[in-house]
């Protein structure tokens, strides 16, 4: 490797963090993320998945450990770094709730992304400039929700808000992608949609994507590398595929089974499968 | 397991809780009731007893004597002046002062010292705020203006930040993760949620605050209530009935249309 080599997209050091004293959340977590890798982020709810994707794009300071994003400290030592909104606007940020104002514009929302370039007495004035506005609008064709940029984004599907909330991180020009559970509230085709997209945009644009899922075989299907989570620890880094069955019951004991679900295909019949989750209760 | 266990079933509520406190609570009220009906003396007997006197004072107020009708309707329109400004001048500063006493959005120490302030603003009542600005801009409708500004100021500040502080904050952080400032964070992701209620609440001022209008104009602030004044101080209730008449009119038309205008923006 050079001298000149370009530093890894995400390099998260050492990182701990605890909401009550003695439980921590988040457990000497040490990721390193190559520009241009797609990877899964898996674990069960409450493995700390969430609070991980919160402290890269320096909403929550942690209490020890480091986090710098292409080279650049987002936070160190407890302390979020002064410049985080330059950061921020090289993270693109979405979630399960999407976190679009319902009331605003789909593209008034896309617009958003711009906040960061845009100087401030212009966008307080609400006056994007006619370039700006095309290259939203670009970014919503590309995306494929077009037709829907002068409609509230309140109204629009999940799957739709999703990818408005996808088409915000392109007009922001972000060069990593956190998703948080993206696909969790949507139903198995938009689910794919979103997934394909997110696949595309680290294809197609070399953007570099870390997206929580706690479903395994969205995982294996669409990154080839996962990282798993469990009670706030690193237990796995490596190849997507490996992850069968048997390693995560090894992983994760019962609570394997929230991440076996299987992903329902639209071409199939959907038959509802209830997995015994509480199963090791119920027995006891 | 057939039958839930008795401590369950008492506390999820199975009998009827009968707690002490609700039985001191109204206690407490009737004693706070029989306390101030002396302090308010107050005469039920008396109403019955001057019942003669009553139909003759009334019967003074009619018929209404409309004659000065256009009088009436220029102070009208000048009371509805005092509130426009009064209200419009409000909403202005309603807005930094709500967001600077919203508390999912400034620390402790700037929430709770800009609360403060907006409570006396709220505190004191616009009467006292107009004989206050009498004094330092003479009688007339700017001291109405001047008086209803800084009350309103108070109110919707109080009312502005309750509701921001309802807001969801998930779209804020959406806001805030593509590198915004913080005031583009408030523009972006904080008004849109609030704005329908703003709006209505702004209204909802402006109607009450034609009514206050009237009132501050007694102590010589101008409009109506100086013309509702005179004529009450000089016995003219014919006039005085012309006046109610015409005031009421006003505000009734007012509070329907910000009645439509609330539909209409939510």
């Amino acid at each position: 490797m050079s001298a000149h080599a370009a530093p890894p997209a995400l390099q998260i050091r050492n990182l701990t963090k605890s909401f009550q004293a003695g439980r921590p959340v988040l457990n000497d977590i040490n990721i390193v993320v190559k520009s241009g890798e797609m990877v899964a982020l898996i674990g069960a709810s409450g493995s700390g998945k969430s609070t991980l994707l919160r402290h890269i794009a320096g909403f929550l300071p942690a209490d020890t450990g480091s986090i710098l994003v292409f080279g650049r400290t987002t936070q160190a030592d407890g302390r979020v770094a002064k410049n985080i909104r330059e950061l921020r606007a090289e993270i693109g940020f979405v979630v399960q709730q999407f976190n679009l104002v319902s009331r605003l514009s789909v593209l008034t929302n896309v617009l958003t992304g711009l906040l960061f370039w845009v100087p401030l007495w212009r966008s307080l004035l609400g006056r994007f400039s006619h370039t700006e506005r095309v290259a939203a609008l670009n970014e919503l064709a590309a995306v494929g929700i077009l037709e829907q940029s002068n409609q509230r984004a309140g109204e629009l599907s999940g799957g739709q808000q999703q990818r408005a909330a996808l088409a915000r991180t392109l007009v922001q020009r972000a060069r990593i992608i956190l998703a948080d559970e993206p696909i969790a509230s949507l139903d198995p085709e938009s689910a794919r949609h979103v997934m394909e997209m997110l696949a595309q945009m680290n294809h197609d644009r070399g953007l570099t994507i870390l997206v929580s899922l706690h479903q395994i075989d969205f995982a294996i299907r669409y990154c080839p590398r996962a990282i798993a989570l469990h009670d706030g620890r690193v237990v796995y880094d490596g190849p997507s595929r490996n992850l069968d069955v048997a390693a995560l019951r090894a992983i994760y004991g019962n609570a394997a089974t929230e991440l076996l679900t299987p992903v329902r295909d639209a071409s199939m019949p959907t038959t509802p499968v209830r997995q015994p989750i509480r199963a090791a209760h119920a027995a006891a | 397991m057939k039958h839930a266990p008795a401590a369950a079933a008492t506390q999820f509520g199975a009998t009827p809780k009968r707690s002490l406190m609700g039985a001191l609570g109204w206690a407490a009220l009737a004693l706070l009731l029989a306390w101030s009906w002396r302090g308010a003396e107050i005469k039920p007997g008396e109403l019955i007893a001057h019942a003669g006197n009553m139909s003759i004072f009334a019967r003074d107020f009619f018929p209404p004597d409309f004659r000065d009708w256009r009088i009436y309707v220029d102070e009208m329109l000048i009371t509805l002046h005092i509130a426009v400004w009064g209200t419009a001048l409000g909403v202005v500063c309603a807005i930094p002062c709500a967001l600077l006493s919203a508390s999912n959005l400034v620390p402790r120490w700037i929430y709770q010292p800009v609360r403060r302030v907006m409570d006396a603003c709220r505190a004191i009542n616009e009467m006292v705020f107009a004989m206050l600005f009498i004094v330092a801009v003479g009688l007339g409708p700017f001291a109405g203006v001047l008086a209803l500004w800084i009350h309103t100021t108070g109110t919707l500040a109080k009312l502005y930040s309750e509701a921001v502080e309802a807001i969801d904050p998930r779209p804020v952080e959406g806001v805030r993760g593509t590198g915004a400032h913080v005031l583009e964070e408030i523009l972006f992701g904080v008004i849109p949620q609030v704005l329908p209620l703003w709006i209505s609440f702004s209204l909802y001022r402006f109607e009450s605050n034609v009514r206050s209008a009237s009132v501050v104009g007694m102590v010589g602030a101008g409009g109506i209530g100086v013309v509702l004044y005179e004529a009450i101080r000089s016995f003219q209730y014919a006039q005085t009935a012309a006046v109610l008449l015409i005031l009421i009119v006003f505000v009734s038309v007012i509070d329907l249309l910000s009645a439509r205008i609330r539909a209409v923006t939510i």
